[in-house]
Formats: C-alpha cells, sequence, structure tokens
C-alpha cells in the first residue's frame, strides 16, 4: 500500500482498524507480553512516557488554536481565554477536574454570547 | 453450621456485578462522560457514522487516541495517523505491565487476561490498581472486567448523546460540547502530571505543538511529543544527576 494512502483510498472501517486499532492495541498487547520483566522506572519507559505526555499536550493545543466545527467558529482568544479560566479554577479548586471542566464550559458560552460567534 | 457454609465464596457473576457498581460510582465516570460527549460531538462535525464511532471507541478505547484519529483521518496520510496513534498510547506498556501481576492466579491461563489488557486505560487502570488489593485473587480478574466494561458502555452511552445532541444544537452550546475534550484532557492530565518531568512535558508540548503547527511543519504531533518530551527528560536527568 502506498505510503501517503488516505482514507478516502481504503475506507473509514479499514481505516479505523489498521490506523486506530492496531497501533494503539499493540501497546497492551506489547505490555501481556513483558510483563514480568520491565521495571516501571527504566529509563526507556520514562522518557517514553515524557514523549507520550507532549504529544498530548500537542493535541490539546491544536484542538483549541485550530478548531473546526462548530468550536471554530467562536474567535481563538475566546477558546484559549476559557481554557485559561477553566485551569485557573482547577488550581484554586484543589485540582477539581470538575470545577475546571465546569468553568472553561461556561467561559466559553459566555465569550461567545458577548464576543459573538 | 461452618463460617465457610455461612459465607460461601462469592461467584464470578457477583464479583463482575460489584466491578461495575464500583464503575458507575466512580469519580471518574464524570470526567469520562464529558470527554466522550465531547469525542461523539467531534465524530459528527467529522461527518463520521454513528457506528464508526462506537466501534471505534470499544476497538481503541482511548480518549486521546480517538480524538486524533477523528480529527486528522479526513486530512492526514495513514502512515501519519497510525504514528500519532501509536506515540499517544504508549502509555498502556507500563501500565499493562504494572496492572497484570495483580490478576494472575494460578488456575487459568494466559487467556482470560486478554479482556482486562484490552479493557486497561487511565481511568480503568487508576480505579483498578486502587481498588483490586482489597478483593481475594481469584475475584480480580471478573472485578476488573466488571470496572473496564462499566466504564466503557459509560463511554459509549455518551459518546452516543454528543454525537446526537451536536446534530441538533444551536452552534454555541454544539460548539461548548466541543470544548468539553480538550478541557477534560487539559484537567485530567494536569491532575496526573505529578512529577517534575510529566509538568515539563505536558508544558513544553503545549508550547511546542502550536510553534510547529503555525510553521506548518510535517508531523507535528510527532515532533512536538519528540522534542518536548526529549526535553523534559533531559532536565529531569540533570536534576537526578546534581542530587
Amino acid at each position: 500500500m502506498n505510503m501517503a494512502a488516505t482514507m478516502m483510498e481504503i475506507g473509514p472501517i479499514f481505516a479505523l482498524i489498521l490506523v486506530g486499532f492496531l497501533p494503539n492495541e499493540v501497546w497492551r498487547v506489547l505490555g501481556l507480553m513483558l510483563v514480568s520483566g520491565l521495571d516501571e522506572d527504566s529509563q526507556i519507559l520514562v522518557w517514553v512516557r515524557a514523549v507520550a505526555t507532549a504529544m498530548l499536550a500537542g493535541v490539546l493545543a491544536q484542538l483549541v488554536l485550530s478548531s473546526s466545527g462548530a468550536l471554530g467558529t467562536v474567535p481563538v482568544g475566546v477558546r484559549v481565554g476559557a481554557a485559561l479560566l477553566g485551569f485557573a479554577a482547577f488550581l484554586i479548586g484543589k485540582r477539581s477536574v470538575f470545577l475546571g471542566v465546569l468553568t472553561g464550559e461556561l467561559a466559553i458560552v459566555a465569550g461567545a454570547l458577548v464576543f459573538g460567534t | 453450621m461452618t463460617a465457610a457454609e455461612t459465607t460461601p465464596p462469592r461467584s464470578t457473576m457477583q464479583a463482575f456485578r460489584d466491578g461495575l457498581v464500583a464503575a458507575w460510582t466512580s469519580v471518574f465516570v464524570l470526567v469520562l462522560l464529558g470527554n466522550y460527549v465531547g469525542i461523539g460531538a467531534l465524530a459528527y462535525e467529522f461527518g463520521f457514522s454513528l457506528n464508526w464511532m462506537l466501534l471505534s471507541t470499544v476497538l481503541v478505547w482511548a480518549a486521546p487516541a480517538q480524538v486524533i484519529l477523528i480529527s486528522t483521518l479526513n486530512t492526514a496520510t495513514l502512515i501519519e495517523v497510525a504514528l500519532a496513534v501509536t506515540l499517544s498510547s504508549v502509555r498502556f506498556l507500563p501500565m499493562v505491565v504494572a496492572l497484570l501481576p495483580m490478576l494472575k492466579t494460578k488456575e487459568g491461563g494466559p487467556g482470560r487476561l486478554v479482556l482486562p489488557m484490552h479493557l486497561t486505560a487511565i481511568s480503568v487502570w487508576v480505579e483498578g490498581m486502587r481498588l483490586l488489593p482489597g478483593r481475594p485473587a481469584p475475584e480480580r480478574v471478573p472485578f476488573y472486567n466488571g470496572l473496564g466494561i462499566g466504564l466503557l458502555a459509560a463511554a459509549c452511552l455518551a459518546s452516543v448523546i454528543g454525537y446526537v445532541l451536536a446534530a441538533r444544537l444551536p452552534t454555541i452550546l454544539a460548539a461548548a460540547l466541543l470544548f468539553l475534550t480538550p478541557m477534560a484532557l487539559l484537567m485530567s492530565v494536569s491532575r496526573n502530571s505529578k512529577t517534575l518531568i510529566d509538568k515539563l512535558a505536558f508544558g513544553f508540548g503545549l508550547v511546542v505543538g502550536p510553534v510547529l503547527a503555525a510553521h506548518k511543519v510535517g508531523l507535528d504531533l510527532m515532533w512536538t511529543g519528540l522534542i518536548a518530551g526529549t526535553a523534559a527528560y533531559v532536565i529531569h536527568r540533570i536534576r537526578e544527576a546534581a542530587r
């Protein structure tokens, strides 16, 4: 298969299995195979976890900064501001995920009402 | 009547049911509901079918990987999507390695560990590591399966709700729904980042990601992970060495 192929060429279900299920599941299966040998604090895993966390941050930034669909109609300043307000509430509220998400949600609705969509 | 007769060994079914109850009373069910309502809305926005989205939840069962999958499949090449997905799921390796020894018993082959392995996701793993030590060894696999299937069912339900709502809501509320995913990711990753290296990797990623994206660097997610993650690791090593 062409390395530069896209979903359009192979269909959504096959794409889901090939580039969603398999590359995700491989780590669980490797874990099952390795189960006795590996130290959770080994240096390679420390590094790998840092890379994974940083990538997650990249996904998060992309979702907020270059949103598509309905969220994309809200000005980018409102999206960033709402995320920062939510995070501030999370920190003030003893790291409550619920409080942080709720604040961010209220902020984005209020911001979209004031500054338009 | 002996004590053994008055307290008979609990059946597999009972342990499984206890796991389901633990899932639905866990604080994680709220985060998961919020996260998957967002993913359902996202799948709708990107034009995927309801069945495709449910299949992705059952097969992938990892919110970050699903967000990547849904938001990049339309535009990126398959190899790029696969790389981004696999890099986002590396955490499962150490998680599974830490969990499975708790589930091992003398009877039963490794086949009975396949379902617990697949059900392992952040929420299930955190609750499992907390609750499993209090359970007798033979009950642990069914209990963990109940926990995982309970949370997976909650996620499926939430994603259907998000998908249906996104199709009907006014723009402003649909936007709020789509905003749930990045917000839940931001808060839950921040809460799980307890060590310096986690915090650095997360903070650096938030900065490096947009910079690379703005310069239209190819495979920007992978590079974000490698650059920001390695930088965090190097600082961590320097600090360790200085001790």
